[in-house]
């Protein structure tokens, strides 16, 4: 099959033939930097490019298209504009926080990618508890939206703060049941090893119903921890004008929207992975014919594929649905999809100890 | 009360009697959900409404006394500007008035052609209300499927009136301008359009079971509040107030005609948001029986140039999208009136707004204001 591992080995003994260890790592370290600042770049472009268009498809109307062939680079001008645009701090707002605020939602969200294989074998870092250190990183991000909320002395920006860091811990729950269940019935937390246990077909086809319950839940808690709407509450501009970036103008702006497309793509790479086998291609039972030929499609563009396919689906129903009330949000996870998640997750064990699974 | 420096160190205060716990916050009068400049200082505490208060003034245009000093002919023009969505029957209630205190005739032909008009504008207005609804909602894109259908009106609109959204086209003794010879075919190609079309509010708005749970059971409004409070038009037939004025005091051809009067009984706003859906179909079953039968003949009345109307005191009442508008003229005799009062039913809708929300949470605040269907030029003079 083929894989990048070539390149990225070819570089490496070529590195290592010119540079001592330490000279290696650190300009090993500088590409992947630079890889993954490109990556962020392009993503927000393309995925806010995308929104548009998706958001014009189901409107009847055209989207961007005067900027560049499909307006493709509507939101390289829109970027512009922000970056040109003053960066006002309020004169009430807690300046140090109100500033460093952008850049933790920012950050929090560049750590996510370093577990997240876009290719065979094309990783940044294979971690053995990858899992947990997603689960554990992604509720980081409340951090950053509570500190934009309160620094902003806003009423709105503060509202919208409280709601977001309510439903994030809420929703927190049901993501890392839903994505235990994988865990479960692979024996591992490192992603190399989910990916490569999902070779003869993926999770959602081989668990059974109880995974795509899983899947379903997953979703929902995804949507729900990136703020999106249906349960856009932080937000809300129909309530709270703008919730916590009420006060934010120019590139702090951007960095919080540039986030919130990132931390989209992350949820749904990390679903991809768990439950849709990452850049393994699709294989089905004993068709030799099928199985050889899905194998010459490279495994980025698998990846890519799936992560986007989800993408599209969050963002159909930002399109289509109206907003929930917070008390039906938070009921929607204590009453329902928590206790579901419990007993899913239960016929998951059940399932792994015996070997049902295919 | 606090000092100057103080409202400028805590935006948002603007009342000293807030206690422990509660939170002061401006909605409006730039706000993406009041539709407008309404101004509303809302008591919340966490996310729970305590208190509504709105303020009005920041779109007074003092029309009531603009209106004094234009004659029977202008004043007319200047109503388009408070229910900006309901141009037409504001006109047509003050067209009217003149002519009841002038007792002229009014052409057959004049009044079929404002009945229909009017209740192209209602199915206009309800159309955008639709949109905006959802909007408040959270949902983008109902916006757009209802205005695909209004901007058929619209263009129905400017192909007879000359405009789109102020039509002026109402003056006294019957319409401006005859109907423009396509305005038949237009209309019956509108209401296959939107026969064909109606269903998708349906399966993209009405069924859906986040939007019911929005509505259901919310901003509750009992038939006997609805009344103490003056609510007219969908908001009180939502309640299930008997006030359509077009079945109860009918007037034009209204008697004539074969419609319903939509009232649901739940009080919620869900029974809100079904009488309007509701109405619209009504309004397209009125305009199915009028657009065929339009008689020859004039659409106009003769009058003289400058009116002068009796001295007495004239009032009356349509329906509106709203609910009823009253036109009330003191006339000494000359060419201006001595003095106009409206009665406008968005006034009094939002009168029951702080009754309906209070102890619901913001989210609800934002959805019974938006079945409230509030024009705030409508509200503040």
């Amino acid at each position: 099959m083929f894989s990048l591992q070539g390149i990225t080995n070819g570089i490496q003994s070529f590195l290592h033939s010119r540079f001592s260890a330490t000279g290696v790592l650190i300009i090993e370290s500088l590409i992947v930097i630079l890889l993954a600042t490109t990556l962020f770049a392009l993503l927000g472009l393309v995925l806010v490019w995308m929104e548009r268009k998706v958001a014009a498809q189901m409107q009847i109307r055209l989207g961007p298209n005067r900027v560049g062939p499909m307006g493709i680079f509507q939101t390289s001008a829109d970027t512009l504009k922000l970056i040109l645009k003053e960066g006002l701090t309020p004169d009430g707002a807690d300046k140090f926080l109100f500033n460093l605020a952008p850049f933790v939602v920012m950050i929090v969200a560049m750590l996510l990618l370093a577990p997240i294989a876009f290719a065979k074998g094309f990783q940044v870092w294979d971690i053995n508890i990858g899992v947990l250190y997603v689960t554990a990183v992604s509720s980081l991000s409340v951090i950053g939206i509570l500190m934009a909320g309160w620094a902003s002395n806003n009423k709105y920006s503060l509202l919208g703060a409280m709601r977001s860091g309510a439903q994030i811990v809420s929703y927190e729950l049901s993501a890392g049941l839903s994505i235990l269940t994988i865990v479960v019935l692979t024996g591992s937390l490192q992603l190399g090893d989910i990916i490569e246990a999902q070779k003869n077909g993926w999770w959602l086809f081989k668990g059974h119903i109880p995974v795509i319950i899983a899947f379903v839940i997953f979703i929902i808690a995804a949507t729900a921890e990136t703020n999106r709407a249906p349960f856009d509450m932080a937000e809300a501009e129909s309530e709270l004008t703008a919730g916590f970036h009420t006060e934010y103008s120019g590139m702090k702006f951007a960095l919080f929207f540039l986030a919130e497309y990132i931390n989209i793509f992350i949820v749904c790479a990390i679903g991809a992975t768990l439950f849709l086998g990452g850049w393994m291609p699709l294989h089905i039972g004993n068709w030799q014919g099928f199985n050889h030929l899905m194998d010459y499609i490279p495994s980025s563009i698998w990846f890519f594929a799936k992560t986007f396919a989800l993408i599209f689906l969050i963002m159909w129903f930002r399109w289509t649905f109206p907003r929930l009330r917070i008390d039906q949000l938070l009921n929607l996870e204590w009453k329902y999809l928590l206790p579901i998640s419990l007993f899913n997750l239960l016929f998951v064990t059940v399932i792994a100890i015996l070997g049902w699974h295919f | 009360m606090y000092s100057q420096t103080e409202i400028l160190k805590e935006p948002g205060v603007i009342s000293s009697n807030s206690t422990e716990g509660e939170l002061v916050i401006n909605i409006g009068p730039q706000h993406p959900a009041t539709h407008g400049v309404l101004h509303l200082v809302v008591t919340l505490n966490g996310e729970t409404v305590k208190k509504v208060e709105p303020h009005l003034g920041y779109i007074h245009r003092s029309i009531e006394k603009m209106c004094e000093s234009l004659s029977y002919r202008q004043f007319i023009y200047v109503t388009s500007r408070m229910d900006y969505l309901s141009a037409h029957i504001n006109n047509h209630a003050c067209a009217m008035t003149v002519e009841k205190a002038m007792q002229i005739e009014v052409p057959a032909r004049a009044q079929y052609i404002r009945v229909i008009m009017d209740e192209l504008t209602r199915i206009a207005s309800h159309e955008l209300w639709w949109g905006a609804l959802a909007m408040d909602l959270g949902a983008f894109t109902p916006f757009f499927y209802a205005f695909r259908e209004r901007e058929t009106i619209n263009d129905i609109m400017e192909q007879t009136c000359g405009a789109r959204l102020t039509m002026n086209y109402m003056v006294p003794g019957g319409v401006m301008a005859d109907i423009h010879p396509s305005f038949q075919q237009k209309v019956k190609d509108f209401i296959k359009l939107f026969k064909s079309n109606i269903d998708e509010y349906d399966e993209l708005v009405t069924g859906s079971i986040i939007f019911q749970s929005r509505m259901k059971g919310v901003g509750c409004l009992s038939k006997e509040d609805a009344i103490s409070y003056g609510c007219t038009g969908p908001v009180a037939r939502g309640s299930g107030v008997n006030c359509d004025i077009r079945k109860i005091y009918p007037y034009e051809i209204y008697k004539q005609l074969q419609f319903d009067e939509i009232i649901e009984t739940a009080g919620d706003s869900f029974s809100r948001y079904l009488v309007r859906i509701k109405e619209m179909k009504e309004s397209i079953k009125i305009i199915e029986q009028l657009i065929d039968e339009i008689p020859e003949g004039d659409y106009q009345a003769k009058t003289k140039a400058v009116i002068k109307l009796p001295k007495g005191e004239f009032y009356t009442r349509v329906e509106t999208a709203r609910g009823e508008l009253g036109v009330y003229i003191v006339s000494e005799g000359g060419t201006t009136p001595y003095r106009i009062k409206f009665r406008s039913p968005g006034f009094s809708n939002l009168s029951a707004l702080d009754h309906m929300v209070r102890g619901s949470k913001i989210g609800d605040l934002m959805a019974t204001m938006g079945t409230l269907d509030l024009v705030i030029p409508d509200i503040d003079r």
